[in-house]
């Protein structure tokens, strides 16, 4: 499914400023990129607090991953200049670049970490990740074997790599991107795909149906 | 949330989700107009969708949402 983008309502001064500077030459020039770069490092390490409290990692290599993240982004956006529509603001625009950044370079960080498990298959963690009390395991056991038997004979080995991957190992999805060597948007279909199948078979075994389980 | 919502929640799918490329594609101008209070998921049905049901597209939107709110940093 697509979706139309309104068409843009008027540029703001500001946003068509940033543009002109960061496409001249100069002191002018000079000092756009300064005052974006400036921008980006203050965004870049606002999204890193944001996201500390997930992430494995000290101090200093959260500053580190905001000024990486700030660079990079400003070399993407200079030479992506032309494709800025004034469908925002230029600093939403611009910021958006450096919050993806920010994204990417916490996936690679998990990559590298040795605790990350992709392929290792230990079902007995499939109730805990859906939360499942321990304590009611009479009323979940028989669905969460359905669901088992489902990954085996639904899924095609690609869909049942990713489900595995993400959802008994818990491994993040760009982390589960970069492992693969696609994009962030192929694993998400992949799994979408898969999420699918299983609903259809749970709900072709009579647990599941429009409403919702069907429990006894 | 207990485990059977947690389930359902994981194995429901929508249509109208348009999938990560077309999500991060259009983040800006719907990071934007969610902070300017525009009723971005009735205008944009789709994206909605995915930023519910993606995770790491649902984080970024979080975090651009946050920077156009003046929150970070």
């Amino acid at each position: 499914m697509t979706e139309q983008i309104a068409a843009p309502a008027g540029l703001d001064a500001e946003s068509a400023e940033w543009p002109r500077a960061l496409a001249g030459t100069g002191p002018e020039r000079e000092e756009a990129l300064a005052r974006l770069h400036a921008l980006l490092v203050r965004i870049a390490r606002g999204e890193v607090a944001r996201r500390f409290p997930r992430l494995q990692l000290s101090g200093p290599e959260l500053d580190d991953l905001a000024y990486q993240a700030a660079a990079d982004a400003l070399v993407a956006i200079t030479s992506k200049l032309g494709q800025f529509r004034g469908e925002s603001r230029f600093t939403t625009w611009a910021y958006k670049f450096v919050i993806l950044e920010v994204s990417a370079k916490i996936g690679r960080h998990f990559w590298r970490h040795p605790g990350v498990r992709l392929d290792a298959e230990d079902w007995e963690r499939l109730p805990d990740r859906f939360g499942f009390d321990p304590a009611q395991q009479a009323e979940w056991r028989d669905l969460l074997a359905a669901l088992h038997r489902a990954v085996d004979q639904e899924l095609t080995a690609r869909q049942r790599r990713v489900f595995v991957a993400i959802v008994l190992n818990n491994v993040p999805l760009d982390t589960l991107v970069i492992e693969l060597g696609c994009n962030r948007n192929a694993i998400y279909q992949t799994l979408f795909d898969a999420r699918r199948k299983l609903r259809a078979a749970l709900a072709a075994d009579g647990y599941i149906d429009d409403d919702g389980w069907r429990r006894s | 949330m207990n485990g059977w919502s947690a389930l359902d929640r994981f194995l429901r799918t929508d249509p109208r989700d348009v999938g990560c490329a077309q999500a991060m594609e259009m983040l800006h101008i719907y990071a934007e107009l969610a902070g300017d209070g525009a009723p971005v998921e009735e205008r944009y049905p789709g994206v909605a969708a995915h930023l519910r049901a993606c995770g790491p597209c649902g984080e970024d939107f979080e975090g651009l949402l946050a920077a156009v709110r003046g929150e970070a940093g």
